[in-house]
This record gives structure tokens, sequence and C-alpha cells, in this order.
């Protein structure tokens, strides 16, 4: 039965996305909450750099070494960063859009210096091609597994393991980080490690979605499901099923009109939004609405 | 000689000489407005958001056409940009995250539509893909006086609105008391970013662009005393930018002339954070290198005169070891200046070895004076 459904192309495909999006909304969560989600744009571009950097040093296209550089491409993204902003001279927001296009530029022309050869070119880069997951597998046991899906679930597995074992610290330092230290929690390297993970789930994610398509992963679940409940608990669940909500129906639309998996996967992430900005319990624009017009009906009795 | 003029009167080189020189221009000037009001990733956000704009602006035309393209391209980044502001205003969602969105649907709505066309198999498609990193030799001259046109249109509504911008900018409650209309003014910069964006789409492409509309600016920032000097140094700065990353692409073929074109704005903006005058960095650390010398010079002239009036000897020679003692670091190198400044004397006091340091008048009057004591004589 599991290899019926290795077999499976578009549960494949389904899967690598699902996981992407789990896997990228778990950190996501605690980043659009600290309001630095926009690091997650800097660092998935600046990871270009350090998959080729990694790639000229060792000839290593995916694997745990690429992990590991991509986790330090990202930290030293978020240092420079923090390098300028901290010379007092640029503003925080100027000094992210100066670091992460210098480092892609660095990225970009080097791929197109040295690596002609390699199956990383300027598109892979920015779209990713989720599509062809399935046909770049590994021997595991008896079955034949997709890398992505098998480097996706590794990746989703550590960010769980992570975010469930410190969850107290995450709640704390995302919500009071004054407290989170003064009780020593160290929200700071907590903060770090987050990125860290940001990063190498990007790496993991590069082969499946590109770049840019991979923000859409780290920041709409999680800011749909903000829309939509006051529990972080409840944030990291409903994050989670709207990832996989839009694995499923942005793989049915896109094949419907031939057009990127990945990208129409991103797109459906979008529409999520848009149905929570409406339709959201408590803070959806309708019941925002419907509070007011209540509020003004009782007001004058 | 002769293979320079040649370079330089060649058709290509020219066309992206100049297209360098617009979009330079164009982003320099709105991106100073950009950085100042701390928008700068809105720029990141409308350039990605171009893409779907410009796959539809093709779509509509049906041909590679660069005003259709652009006009499309103009409209999704205004777009995000309205999605932006109501995101920010109606929910509870950040900015960043609010930026992040946009930036990342928009693209993702781009990316299918950039894989619709080329679905539908139409033969001239294969010039969009130039639109993700830029292309500067795809520039005809055709699409120079397109850029041109709407870089006119920029400038000109800046030069027109040109104190509304500076108060809104620097002072938006004044400009409220004032009675200007400051929402309308915020919300025609945030639409002069996106021209910005569109002007530059060609040869930088939608993904580096942002770094156009902020590099130019902060280098600028760090070199100009007014919003006057600013704008034209930003503008300079975008154009030698443009120029030089431009011209090297087409130099060395294969390399891709987005990437070259922000290096060499980082380049710029490397050099004007560490040597600007005042503002640089350089600067500030021999500043303060200077002042931390003379202070520590202060401070060991005050310990000789204390050591002297506990004395009651006005040339007590002190003890370098014990000078060192005191401060609890070397203080050679800072009597050697002293020395040099004729404040101290070297001297000895046998039988003990090792040097010994006596103040000069001159350097008496200086201890005194750091020490906040009145000289005797006008006591």
């Amino acid at each position: 039965m599991l290899a019926a459904a290795l077999e499976n192309i578009p549960l494949m495909i389904v899967a690598t996305g699902a996981l992407v999006g789990i896997a990228a909304a778990l950190p996501g969560t605690f980043l659009v909450l600290r309001g630095s989600s926009l690091l997650s744009d800097a660092i998935s571009h600046s990871i270009v750099l350090g998959i080729v950097l990694v790639w000229m040093m060792s000839g290593a296209q995916s694997g745990p070494l690429q992990l590991i550089g991509a986790a330090v491409t990202g930290l030293a993204t978020v240092f420079l960063t923090e390098l300028v902003a901290g010379t007092g001279r640029v503003k925080n927001d100027a000094a992210i859009g100066l670091v992460f296009p210098a480092l892609f530029s660095i990225g970009v022309l080097l791929l197109n210096v040295y690596a002609r050869d390699v199956h990383i070119d300027q598109h892979t880069v920015l779209l990713g091609e989720i599509g062809f997951v399935w046909l770049d597998t590994v021997a595991l046991g008896a079955y034949e597994v997709p890398r992505s899906l098998l480097s996706m679930g590794a990746m989703c597995a550590i960010n769980l393991v992570f975010v469930v074992l410190l969850f107290k610290e995450l709640k704390l330092a995302t919500f009071d980080r004054a407290l989170a230290a003064a009780l020593g929690f160290m929200p700071g390297l907590l903060f770090y490690a987050l990125l860290a993970l940001t990063s190498a789930t990007a790496v993991a994610a590069f082969d499946a979605v590109g770049a840019v398509l991979f923000i859409a992963f780290v920041i709409v679940p999680p800011s749909a499901a903000y829309l939509l409940t006051d529990r972080l608990s409840l944030m990291l669940l409903l994050s989670a099923a709207i990832a996989t909500l839009s694995s499923i129906a942005g793989y049915v639309v896109a094949v419907l009109f031939d057009v990127s998996i990945g990208g129409m996967m991103a797109v459906m992430t979008g529409l999520f939004l848009l149905l929570a900005f409406l339709f959201g319990p408590r803070y959806g624009i309708i019941a925002q609405a419907l509070r007011r017009r209540r509020a003004a009906t009782v007001t004058p009795a | 000689m002769n293979g320079a003029l040649a370079f330089l009167s060649d058709y290509t080189i020219q066309n992206v000489a100049f297209g360098a020189a617009i979009l330079g221009t164009i982003s320099g000037v709105l991106g100073v407005f950009a950085v100042l009001r701390q928008q700068s990733l809105l720029g990141d956000a409308l350039s990605h958001a171009a893409l779907p704009g410009i796959c539809l602006g093709f779509l509509l035309a049906g041909s590679r056409s660069l005003p259709a393209i652009l006009a499309g391209a103009l409209l999704t980044g205004i777009l995000a940009a309205l999605v932006i502001l109501v995101l920010t205003s109606r929910t509870r969602l950040k900015t960043d995250a609010a930026i992040g969105i946009s930036l990342s649907v928009f693209f993702a709505a781009g990316v299918v539509l950039l894989t619709y066309i080329q679905g539908t198999g139409n033969a001239s498609q294969g010039g969009l893909d130039t639109f993700l990193f830029g292309q500067a030799a795809a520039i005809l001259r055709s699409d120079l006086y397109v850029m041109g046109a709407i870089a006119l249109v920029g400038l000109g509504i800046v030069a027109a609105f040109w104190k509304e911008f500076k108060l809104v900018t620097f002072d938006p409650d004044f400009a409220g008391s004032l009675g200007m209309p400051v929402r309308r003014i915020e919300t025609a910069l945030t639409l002069l970013i996106a021209l910005a964006v569109v002007v530059g789409l060609q040869m930088v492409g939608v993904v580096l662009m942002a770094a156009m509309v902020i590099a130019p600016a902060v280098a600028a920032r760090q070199w100009a005393r007014s919003l006057g000097a600013m704008v034209t140094l930003s503008a300079l700065a975008g154009i030698v930018a443009g120029a030089s990353g431009a011209l090297l692409s087409s130099l060395a073929s294969g390399l891709a002339t987005g990437p070259l074109i922000v290096l060499a704005a980082t380049l710029l903006v490397i050099v004007s954070l560490l040597f600007a005058p005042q503002r640089g960095i350089l600067w500030s650390v021999i500043r303060r290198r200077r002042a931390a010398h003379h202070l520590r010079g202060r401070q060991v002239l005050a310990t000789i005169h204390d050591l002297a009036s506990a004395h009651h000897d006005t040339s007590y020679p002190a003890e370098q070891s014990m000078l060192d003692a005191y401060h609890g670091l070397g203080t050679g190198a800072v009597l050697s200046r002293l020395e040099g400044r004729g404040l101290v004397r070297r001297t000895t006091h046998m039988p003990q070895e090792g040097p010994h340091w006596e103040l000069t008048e001159e350097g008496r009057a200086q201890a005194r004076e750091s020490l906040g004591e009145t000289p005797p004589e006008s006591a």
C-alpha cells in the first residue's frame, strides 16, 4: 500500500507541498507574531548564495551540508542586517533591503559564471519545480522515496520537535520578551534558533518551491490563522491546516489550467487569507461590520 | 582610444547607458522619499507585485509591447499597495506581514500567469523571462522613449509638489495642521514608488528592483545635509550604479544585468557608509579614538598633579610604574604623547630606578583647568 502511495505522483506532489507549508508555518507563526516576518524574505533570497557556495566547495546540491550552509547563511544575513542597522546610519527596514539583494546578486552572478551545468538555474532559484519532485528519488529500504519528500519530512519533524519542546519558552519570548529575558529563557538565542530553522527549511523547500514562493508559505498561512484565533496552539494547528488545504487546492487548480503548481499553491494561501479576512468569526470584516451595527442599534436605547 | 569610441557609439551600448541613466534618476529621486519615510521594503513588495501585471499586459496586448506591460505592472503594483494598506488598517496584522503577504501572493500569481503564457505557446513569450532578473541588452530605442516618458511624469510630479512632499516626509503632523491633505500626499508618494519600480523592471528585474530604490538613497544620505542635495546625489548614485552595472553586463555576456547593477549600488553604499565626511564610520571611529586619547591624557595629568599637591611639591617626580598601577593599565604611550605636547617632562628620582615624570608649567595649568581648580594667582 505504501509502495502504491509512493507511486502516486499527484499524492507525492501534494504531500511535498503540504510538508513545505507545515514546516514553514511552524517558525512562520512566531515570526509573524513577532513582527519579523520580512526576515524570511531576506533569508529565502540570500540562501541562494549559501547554496551556490556550499555547492562550489563540496559539490553537494542537497543534503545535511546544504542545510547547515543555509542555516549559516540565514544567520549571516540577519547578523549583517543588524550590523548595518547598528551603525545608526541606516534604518532597520532599509538595512534588510540593502543586505539581501546584495547577497542574492552575488549568488545569481556565481550561478551565471560557474553553474551552467548544474540543475540550479535562475528559474529554479525563483520558482522551484514541485511538479518534478517525484523524478528524484532515493531508495529507502524497499521503497523509492522522492528526495524532496524525505528532506521536507525531516525538516517538518525537526521544526515540530523544536516548537513542541520549547513551546512555553517560545510563547513567552514572543509575547513578553522582557519577562522571558528576566526568567532566563534567552529570547535572543531562541529567536536566532528560529531563524536558523527557517533558513534550513528554506533550503529543504528550495527544489520544490524556490526562493520567493517559500515566503508565501512562511507568512501567509500563519497570518490567515492569526485572523481566526487568539490561541497560539490553535494558530499553529490552523496554519498547518491552511497550508495543507492550499497544497491540495493549488495542485488541483494548477493541473486544471496547466500552470505552475508551486505558484498556484502559494496563490491558494492568499485565497485562504482572503476568506479569513472576510469571514473570520471575530476579526473578519463581516463580523466587524455586524458588531458595529449591533452597537449602533443598542447605543440609542 | 578608437576602440573606446567605437564602444561608446555602439547602438546597444548607447541604449543601455541611456536606459541606466533614466532608471537611476527616477529610482534615486523617489527612493529618497521611500527611505526617509521608512517604507524601503514597500518597494520590494511593489516590484515583486509587478510580475502578474507584466503578464497581464502581455496577455492583453498579445505581444511584448512595453507600454502595455508597464501599464499592467503599474496597475498590479498599485493593487498590491492597496492590499497592504487594507491589511494594516482593517486587520491586526502588522506592516511586515502585510508586505510579505502582498509580495509573495502577487508574485505567485505572476508565476502562475507566466506558466500559463508559456503553455499557450505564443512565440514572442520568450522575452518575459528577462523581467525576472533584467536584461539590459534587450532594450530597444523605442523602450527608452517609454521609460523616459514615465520618468519625466514622475519627476514632474515631484518638482510640482516638492514643498508638500518635503513637509509630509519630515513632519506629517505639522503638514496636517497646515491643512495639507496628508493622506493623499502619502498615497501619491506610494504610487510614485510604484512608478519608479516600473521604469526599472526591464533592466533590473522584479526581484532586485527594491535595492535600486533603497541603495542610492542610503548612499546619498551620507553625503547630503538637505533634501535637495540628497535627491540630487541619490539620482547621481543611481545613474552611476545603473550605467556601470549595465555596461559591465553588456561587456561580459552571460552575466545578468540586475545583480550587477545592484552590486554596483551596494559598493556605493559601503563606500559612503565608511568614508562620507561627517557621517562616515571611519571618521567617527577616529574621532572616538582621539577623544579617548584626550581623556586618558587628562586623567594621567590630573593624577600627577594630585600626587604633587599631596606632597606639597609642584615638581614632584611621579614614578611611571605607580601611574600604571593607579590607572590599571600601561601609561607609557599616554605619557610620551603628553611629553610631545610639552605637558610633562621625563625626570629621574635617585636612588629609584625606572622612569619618573613631572608636570611642566603648562601641564600644571592644564591639570588645574581640567580638575576645575582656579589657578592660585587669580584666587
